[in-house]
């Protein structure tokens, strides 16, 4: 019943801002093609969702028909370009991050490098990657790597740096070698921050493929959303734009419960 | 030194620097302790004991002096010197049955072999019911049983204990407190213990050190021949009580002026 509550009042604020927008557009009080109604976002959205063409079973299975819509096409490329950028960047973070953490002169050598590239965000790329890597795929996976890659170094050099000496005492006490202590306990007395680093990379590479996508490619949701503006489209804008905030937010909702599913073992700070 | 000595302590000295300052740790301390004994270093805080375990240990060296174990000096850490910490330090990421068998993995220790010592540990600790649970969510007297099957795991001759039951509540420490003593008589290990409780070094130990605050030396070196199970109560384990206290007591007394002073660094 609490909890039964709990989530009714979080659908109140929605629920009235909703409302409160109907209600402007209905009254006429804004330009549809400015602010088009929630009803008709809905309508233009589940136009985008559906599939073109009628079914016909010559062309392949159904389930392959139910998936040929364009918003499902869109989805599909904008979360193959995460995926592939983010695998690409935080799989390159993660090593050095490691080695950079365990070892100072590794910290010394690379660190001040990093820190003077890291403030430059992705979009800043965006002429040099066009420039380096031409249109389509490329120069998108090379910014979305970029911007999964800084989040997931800074959290991984952190939690290596941070792992509490005593485990490393009692590791040595023990008798373990270099090799099993890094292994067996600096790796996975890290493991939170490298989530938090990669929760957060997820995060970014979700924003730059946006942006990527406005720019190299014909395809992709981020393609669309500025496509539907020459063609004056708010509504399919807006539907575009809440894809893209749904996606997102099942991305970080499977990252948490990935991350809350491994990490069963921790406690936040509070560790015995 | 005599061959029945376990770990023998010549001459050793440490030397810190604390906020720009030198501290006088440990002086000149010679300590000869025979194999199977159980040894509490007892002091008020400052007084070096835990700077004379982490010696011993090895993850802090002497400035001067050497200490040898079986003979041999020692330089680094190694499983034949467990240590069991006052914060347990198990590993959260490891259930219980995977922090005792750490040890032996490392070892190379065979499967099986490790599968029948963690079940003989579980089972001499009372830990059965709980062999696949995370530190997490075990209380401090349960996590500081692990602690101590994780080094009986490893069959280390000496165990060295900093405070290993000063977080607990009376109950729970008197409880452990005679486990290890069932646990000494059973594996016949030589124990090191450090303590600043007068109580719990007269009930464990064959023997208990008294030391100086800083620098910190041997002040009493006493004998505890008083039957086991000791009872707390008795006049003998009470005399010997009032004597201990007088004698950290002044120690105390120096640790505190000194805090006063402003100098008392830990």
């Amino acid at each position: 019943m609490k909890r039964f509550r709990h989530a009714a009042s979080g659908i109140l604020v929605p629920l009235a801002a909703l409302a409160l927008w109907q209600l402007l557009s209905s009254r006429g009080w804004v330009n549809a093609t400015i602010l088009p109604s929630p009803l008709q976002v809905l309508v233009k959205w589940w136009a985008y969702l559906k599939p073109v063409e009628a079914f016909d079973p010559a062309q392949g299975s159904y389930l392959k028909w139910c998936l040929s819509g364009e918003l499902i096409q869109d989805a599909a490329g904008s979360l193959y370009r995460v995926l592939l950028g983010f695998i690409i960047g935080g799989g390159l973070a993660l090593p050095l991050g490691l080695v950079m953490g365990y070892s100072r002169v590794a910290y010394g050598l690379f660190n001040p490098l990093i820190q003077v590239l890291r403030p430059i965000p992705p979009i800043a790329y965006i002429p040099l990657s066009i420039l380096w890597f031409g249109l389509g795929n490329p120069p998108a996976v090379f910014l979305i790597s970029l911007g999964a890659f800084f989040p997931v170094l800074m959290n991984t050099v952190t939690g290596v740096q941070t792992v509490d000496s005593i485990y490393l005492r009692v590791g040595r006490n023990l008798g373990a070698s270099r090799w099993t202590q890094f292994t067996r306990i600096i790796l996975p007395a890290a493991t939170p921050y490298i989530f938090t680093g990669a929760r957060i990379g997820m995060g970014t590479a979700f924003i730059v493929v946006i942006v990527s996508e406005m720019i190299a490619v014909n395809n992709g949701l981020g393609y669309r959303i500025l496509e539907a503006r020459e063609y004056l489209w708010s509504d399919k804008i807006i539907a575009g734009m809440f894809t893209i905030g749904l996606l997102g937010l099942g991305i970080d909702t499977l990252m948490t419960r990935l991350s809350t599913y491994l990490l069963k073992w921790h406690r936040g700070l509070e560790q015995g | 030194m005599s061959e029945s000595n376990h770990i023998s302590i010549q001459g050793v000295h440490k030397v810190f620097q604390s906020a720009g300052q030198q501290v006088h740790a440990l002086k000149a301390i010679d300590l000869e302790i025979p194999r199977g004994q159980f040894v509490c270093l007892l002091g008020p805080s400052g007084c070096g004991k835990s700077t004379l375990l982490n010696a011993v240990a090895g993850f802090s060296l002497p400035s001067a002096g050497t200490i040898t174990v079986e003979g041999v000096p020692v330089t680094e850490p190694g499983p034949d010197r467990g240590m069991v910490f006052q914060e347990y330090a198990l590993f959260p990421w490891m259930t219980v049955e995977q922090n005792i068998a750490f040890g032996l993995q490392i070892k190379k220790t065979s499967k099986p072999a490790i599968q029948a010592k963690v079940d003989e540990l579980l089972g001499l600790l009372h830990l059965q019911d709980f062999r696949k649970r995370y530190p997490k969510d075990l209380s401090g007297g349960m996590r500081q049983r692990v602690a101590i099957a994780r080094v009986l795991a490893i069959d280390s001759p000496i165990m060295l204990m900093d405070e290993p039951f000063g977080a607990l509540d009376a109950l729970t420490r008197r409880t452990l407190q005679d486990e290890l003593l069932r646990l000494w008589v059973e594996l016949k290990k030589t124990i090191l213990f450090v303590t600043h409780s007068i109580e719990e070094a007269l009930y464990l130990a064959d023997r208990t050190i008294v030391m100086t605050y800083r620098p910190g030396t041997l002040k009493r070196d006493l004998a505890i021949d008083l039957p086991r199970p000791r009872d707390v109560a008795s006049p003998a384990f009470n005399a010997l009580k009032k004597e201990l206290s007088q004698l950290l007591m002044e120690e105390q007394h120096r640790h505190t002026q000194a805090e006063f002073r402003g100098a008392a660094v830990d």
